[in-house]
This record gives C-alpha cells, structure tokens and sequence, in this order.
C-alpha cells in the first residue's frame, strides 16, 4: 500500500471514475436539451420549453460539479505521471491541448449564453447556443477519447534515441483507427445516460401524480432515445468495439471473457467467477461457441486463452477486469429489455397507465452510470500492465519524486471533497425535481416563463 | 520556433491572469465591498457569464505548456505536487460557491458560500503569486530534471533546499493579492452602480496603495536574491519596456480611479499585471525553470518538443486562438455594460 505508483493509479482510477459520472450526463443532456428546445420552436408549445429550462438547470449545476472535478484530471499527468509525460507529451499533450483550445473556449462561452441569455437575447440565438453548447460537449469528448486511444493504441510516433517518443503523423493520432468504435460507445452510452435520467424523472412525476403533463413529456422522449441509444450500444459501437479488441488486444479480450485455456469454437461465460488460483472460470454458464462467432464471425474460430501470453502480461487484476466486462454488459441487456417493451408500451398507448413499469424506468436511472463506468474500467484495467499499449509500463511512468505518503494525502483530501460535492449534488438535483417544471427557484427564472 | 512557443505559452499565462485576475479579485474583495445579499448577487451577476470562460485560459495554457514543453510540464507539476494540489482544491471550492449560492435562499446557505468563495479566491492570488515567487527564485533541480519541494521548510529563500513558502515567495504572494485585488475591484466599479459602486473604488485605491508598497520590497529583493536577472535587460535593453509598461499601469489605475475613468482603471490594473509578468519572463528567458544549481536550469532548449509537433501545433492554435478570440468577443459584448439588479441567474 505504500507503492507510489499503485497510490497513484488509486488516486487517478478515484478521480476518473468520480469526474465521469458528471460529463455522461453533460453530454447526453445536451443533445436531449436540444431536441426540447427544437421541438419548441417547431410547434411553438410553451410546455416544450419549460422542459427544455427545466433540464437546463439540472445540466447547469452537472456542468459545474463536471468542470471541476476535470482541472484534476489534466493536471495529474505531470503531478502524477512526470514520466509518462515525459515519454509521450509530445503527442498525447496535443489532443489534450486541442481539447481546451477547440471545446471548452466553446462550451464556456455558450454556456453563460444558454443559461442567462434566453429573455435579452431571444430564442434564435438561445436555440444556437443550445446547439454549441451540445457540439461542444461532444467535441470536448472527441479529443478525449483520441489521448485514449493513443494509448490504447499508438500510432503516429516514433522512438527517439532518449528513449522517449516523438510525433511524427499528427493525422494519424488524430484519426486513430481506435478511435472511432470507442467514441461511438462512449456517445452512445452518454445519450443512454440521459435517457434514463430523463424517462427516470417522467415516471417518479407520473407515479407521484405530480407535473403529470411534463412527466408524459419526459417518458415519451426518454425512452425513444434510450431504446435508439440502448441498441447502438449493442450494435454498431459495442460490437466494433469488441472485434477492435480482438484484434488489437487479444490479452485484454481473454481476460474480460475469463477464457484460460485457448479453444477452438470458444464460448461466452454468462455467469462464473474467475479462480486465479487454479486457473479456471468456477461456476460457469457457457453459450457454446458464440465466442467465436462474436469476434470472428466463424462459429469455429481459435481464440487465444490467457495460457496463449506470459503471465507479466496479462492484466493485473483478471477478475476485476472480467466483473467490470460482465456488468457492463449485463446491465446494458437490461436496459435494452426495458426501454424496448416502454417503446412498445408507447406505441400501444399503455405506458403512461404501466405503473410497474414506470417504477421500472424510475429504479433504472443508476444503471447506465453503472454501466459506463464499468465500460471504462474495463477498457483502462484490460490496458494494464501497460500505460501505453506494448510502449510503456504503468510502473515506469510514474512520478519519480513524489512519496506515497503525499499522493495518500492528495487522495483522501479529494475523497472528503468528492463526498461534499456529491451530496451537494444531490440535494439540488432532488430539489430541482420537486420544484417541477412549473416553477423556478429563483424569482426571475419563474418569470421567465409565462411570459416567455 | 521554440522562443516563438515560449512567446505563446506566456501570451496564454498572461489572458489568463487578465480575465480570471478580475473574478479571483471580485472574489477577494466582495464580501468587504458588498454588504448586502442584492449586492453580492450583484457581484456574482456581474462575473457569472465570464467566469467559467476565464479559468479555461488556465486549463488551455496548461494543456499548451504541457504540448510544447513536456519535460518543464512533468517537471515542474510532479516538483509542485503539493501546492498544485492545494491550487486544484481551491479552484473547485470557488467553482462550487460561485454556482450553488443562489440554489437555496437561506442565509446560512449564502453566508457559508460567500465565505467559500472568498477564501478561496483570496488564497488562490496568493498562491499563484508564490507559484511565480518560485519560479523566479529557483527550485532544487537534480541532474534527472526532477525535483520536490516541501511546503516549507526553513523560509529562506537561499536555502539549497528551499520550500514553497519562503519570506521572498510570501512577499511575491501578497502582492499578487494586493493587485488583484485592485483588479477586482476595478472591474465591479465598471459593472455596478451605486453604493456598491464607490466602495469598490474605495476599494481599488486601497488595493493600489498595497500593490505600491509591496512592488518596491518584491523589486528590490527580486534583484537582490537573484542579481542574473538583470543580464537580459543588459543585453537587449528594448527589454525595459515591459517595465515601463507596468509602471505606467500602476500610475494608470490612480489616474483613471481619480477621473472616475473606469475602464481605463481596469485596462490599467491588466497593463501593470502583463508588465510585470511579461518583465519577469524576459528577464527569466531562455530558462523556463531556473534550477538552484544552474547547471541544472530547464530552458527551452531541454525542455521542448519536437520541431514537427510544434509546427503543427502552430496551425491548430493559432485557429482555436482566432475562435476563442471571437466567442470572447462575442459573449464580453453581450454582457456589457452594468449589470441590472432584475435580471439574471445568481
């Protein structure tokens, strides 16, 4: 426990995992924010635009707990990892850098425009400060997912005689082949997030009898975009993310799939719990073959076992990786099999009567929180032990001056922060849903409305 | 092409202290110059839409420092671990007290929030100034390039083993809040009217007298403590214009203040904090870490990236710099004038 470099990888995993509950939501809502503010100005019903300020607030206090909880995060690859920086800056500090000059001058700007511009200056220019505001956010995620994915797979470099590597092809860090299956699942699991948060709240206000007009709203739009988004988490993202994998990293795919032994015509483990001491899935509930097919589309394909790699490369932590690979995927069939008998249920008219299903959509809104992070940690503990994929190890990219006992510091002082802020979070989110749609909390926002 | 992204990297540091200076200062003086609830959602109308855009030129320049010199980016992040830390804390209490104060309307609730925003804003002027304090002074690189310093230690800015805190660093500090302050203030006397209006004059005159008080001791030690500063205004003595510039700020803001000129008070206060800092770096150039062994000294030599990925840099940047100039257009112009009491979020 006193191992800088674990400490380090304790405090980075926190603070990721922490900051990115905030920026799924961003992301989605901003999209469905502006579907709100879209369907406004198409059928001119004032109760479309209440929902869209409605969901405004909510996204404003996400956005501030999202910005804040991200200045660690770029600051912690010098404080945390000098010579990671040291070795790669050259390349993964352009993505980053183009992150601030390209999306968040952005979203800054048309933020403060979006949530206090609407009465001075109109709804034209609210609607397109809505829309930066969303190209924004997805940008922001863009170059994100690109410093990733240069890690996850370096392209573009080459090595110098210090030891260190060089940019040599901005073009192909910026348009790596990784890139694109693994911005699409990220997206895509955003939108879900917002979906579910959105249909969440239209059904606590539909069993609540309460706002039952905006709650009708927030259903209907909720769980159309999360069945569109449920499903392109299946196909295309998930699956291209998975053949991606194969391919690129066959260690990462036999791990989260808890395949020991190499086979031909592999199976998928449903259920089972990895058994590092005897090397095997116990307990295991196999579909035959589907393993193979999934990844190479031939129901009898080899796949490579964790046997196939010498153990100092396999992922440190196996049963963590596979538990992370399971839920995700577990809870992502969940809500695909929810938010399609709700679509189903809209169609037949029968939804907003449904009440177990409501309290079904209502109870989901943790898990495509869940489930994304879940995603990403399987994607970061399947890269291990490498920081940059086959390049450099976790061990030695750490920083070489700063003792374990200053990074414990720094991590629990951002775990009582952390604590504060979620709390925070929740009281106002929980008060912003009592409140309704209806009403502001402030005096000039309620006025806004009806005259708006 | 590397003193050209020394250039930009200092332009970046420099915005930043421009605008954020004004909120960070507003911050540090409005629990003083505004007394009432209405007046200090007065203060925070008068930052809200400006605020969130102003850190980013933090966030930007870091990733900028981070893409163009790599090595100072590690170096000097994981050597100030602790206080960039502090710094990363405080950042997010402000972020947080700025945003949440008008979500209840309770005293208690907007009294722990101005609090919040004024502690932090205050020890982030003040941590920032030692940061540069630091940077001037020197810090204990070894031959790796690495380095870490404590806290304090025994605060004595020519001890081998300095701390973050030394008397020298402290003094640099005070006098970063001593001119944001004036900044500050500046700025809410040219968004607000009234009562609050002439306290925050009052305010930005007392803050001037400080900042004249201490740039004396600052200059004077700077020089003392290291006499290598002088050598680049010995060799290109065009140099001293940086001075002149910060000194012709400094007598700016007491004119404008006294001519109730307000946005050259303002203009005058950015003039004086670009002088000096723009001062320091040409005086610190080609260094970008001076070590206390100067043997060990980061510049811009050892430091930097490649040539190729500084060339591309230069074409992405200088067209987000076009965009990023054009929304801060754009939303300073929408926003200006003096903020109304009626209308807004906070």
């Amino acid at each position: 426990m006193d191992d800088p470099t674990l400490v380090a990888r304790w405090q980075f995993g926190f603070t990721i995992l922490y900051h990115y509950l905030y920026p799924q939501l961003t992301m989605g809502l901003a999209l469905l924010i502006l579907i709100l503010k879209s369907l406004y100005l198409r059928t001119q019903d004032d109760r479309w635009n209440r929902s869209a300020r409605f969901w405004a607030k909510i996204f404003a206090i996400n956005f501030v707990m999202g910005v804040v909880t991200g200045i660690p995060m770029e600051f912690q690859f010098g404080t945390n990892w000098a010579k990671f920086s040291v070795f790669a800056g050259g390349i993964i500090a352009q993505t980053l850098a183009m992150e601030g000059a390209f999306a968040f001058f952005l979203e800054s700007a048309f933020l403060g425009l979006f949530l206090f511009g609407e009465r001075r200056f109109g709804q034209r220019l609210h609607w397109f400060s809505a829309f930066m505001v969303w190209l924004g956010t997805w940008a922001s995620g863009y170059f994100i997912i690109a410093t990733n994915a240069w890690m996850q797979h370096p392209v573009g470099y080459k090595m110098t005689p210090d030891g260190t590597v060089e940019l040599v092809d901005y073009w192909a860090v910026l348009l790596n082949p990784w890139i694109l299956a693994q911005y699409m699942h990220a997206i895509g699991g955003a939108v879900l997030t917002a979906a579910c948060v959105m249909s969440g709240v239209g059904a606590f206000y539909l069993l609540s009898h309460q706002h039952e007009e905006y709650g009708r709203r927030f259903v209907k739009v909720g769980v159309l975009t999360g069945l569109i988004a449920s499903l392109f988490q299946l196909y295309p993202s998930g699956d291209w993310s998975g053949v991606q994998v194969t391919h690129r990293q066959p260690i990462k795919l036999a791990a989260m799939e808890g395949l020991f032994q190499t086979e031909q015509g592999a199976g998928i483990a449903i259920l089972g719990q990895p058994d590092m001491q005897a090397l095997k899935l116990d307990n295991p509930f196999v579909v035959p073959r589907a393993l193979s097919f999934l990844t190479y589309r031939s129901w009898s394909a080899e796949i490579k076992g964790l046997d196939a790699f010498p153990r100092d490369e396999w992922p440190s932590s196996v049963p963590l990786l596979y538990y992370s690979y399971h839920i995700m995927v577990g809870l992502g069939t969940i809500m695909i099999a929810v938010m399609g008998l709700s679509v189903l249920m809209l169609w037949r008219r029968r939804l907003y009567q449904a009440r177990w299903l409501l309290w079904c959509l209502m109870l989901m809104v943790p898990f495509p929180y869940i489930a994304n992070s879940a995603g990403w940690m399987t994607a970061e503990l399947g890269r291990q032990p490498w920081l940059v994929y086959g390049l450099l190890r976790t061990v030695d990219g750490a920083s070489p001056t700063v003792s374990s006992g200053n990074i414990w510091f720094t991590l629990l002082g951002f775990a009582g922060m952390y604590a504060v802020f979620g709390m925070l979070f929740v009281l106002l989110v929980l008060r912003e849903i009592a409140h309704g749609p209806e009403v502001g909390p402030s005096g000039p926002e309620a006025a806004l409305g009806v005259s708006g | 092409m590397t003193t050209l992204w020394f250039v930009l990297v200092l332009f970046m540091l420099v915005m930043y202290v421009l605008l954020d200076g004004f909120d960070l200062g507003a911050g540090a003086v409005h629990v003083f110059v505004a007394k009432t609830d209405a007046e200090r959602r007065m203060v925070l109308k008068a930052i809200g839409p400006v605020w969130d855009g102003n850190e980013v030129w933090l966030i930007a320049a870091g990733g900028t420092l981070f893409f163009a010199f790599p090595v100072l980016y590690a170096s000097s992040f994981s050597g100030f671990y602790l206080p960039l830390m502090i710094v990363l804390w405080l950042l997010m209490m402000r972020g947080v007290s700025i945003e949440l104060r008008s979500h209840l309307k309770h005293p208690m609730w907007a009294t722990f929030w101005d609090a919040g925003f004024f502690v932090s804003s205050a020890l982030l002027a003040i941590f920032f100034g030692a940061a540069a304090g630091n940077v001037i002074r020197g810090v204990p690189l070894d031959a790796s390039g690495f380095f870490f310093e404590a806290l304090w230690t025994n605060f004595d800015p020519t001890n081998p083993n300095p701390g973050i805190l030394d008397w020298y660093t402290v003094l640099v500090g005070l006098l970063a809040l001593a001119v944001l302050v004036t900044h500050g203030a500046n700025y809410l006397v040219l968004k607000t009217e009234g009562a609050l209006n002439a306290r925050a004059r009052r305010m930005a005159l007392a803050g001037w007298a400080a900042t004249v008080a201490l740039t004396i001791p600052v200059t004077v030690s700077t020089f003392w403590l290291r006499p290598v500063m002088w050598a680049n205004f010995g060799r290109a003595p065009w140099g001293a214009i940086f001075p002149l510039i910060a000194i012709g700020g400094l007598v700016g803001v007491l004119v404008c203040l006294l001519r109730h000129h307000e946005r050259g008070a303002l203009i005058a206060s950015g003039a004086y904090m670009a002088g000096m800092m723009v001062s320091s770096a040409f005086a610190l150039y080609p260094r970008v870490l001076p070590a206390v062994n100067p043997a060990h000294d980061l510049t811009i030599h050892n430091a930097a990236t490649s040539l190729y990925g500084m060339t591309v840099g230069l074409v992405w940047w200088s067209i987000g710099m076009v965009l990023a100039a054009i929304y801060f257009v754009f939303i300073y112009r929408l926003f200006r004038g003096k903020v109304s009491p009626e209308e807004g979020h906070y």
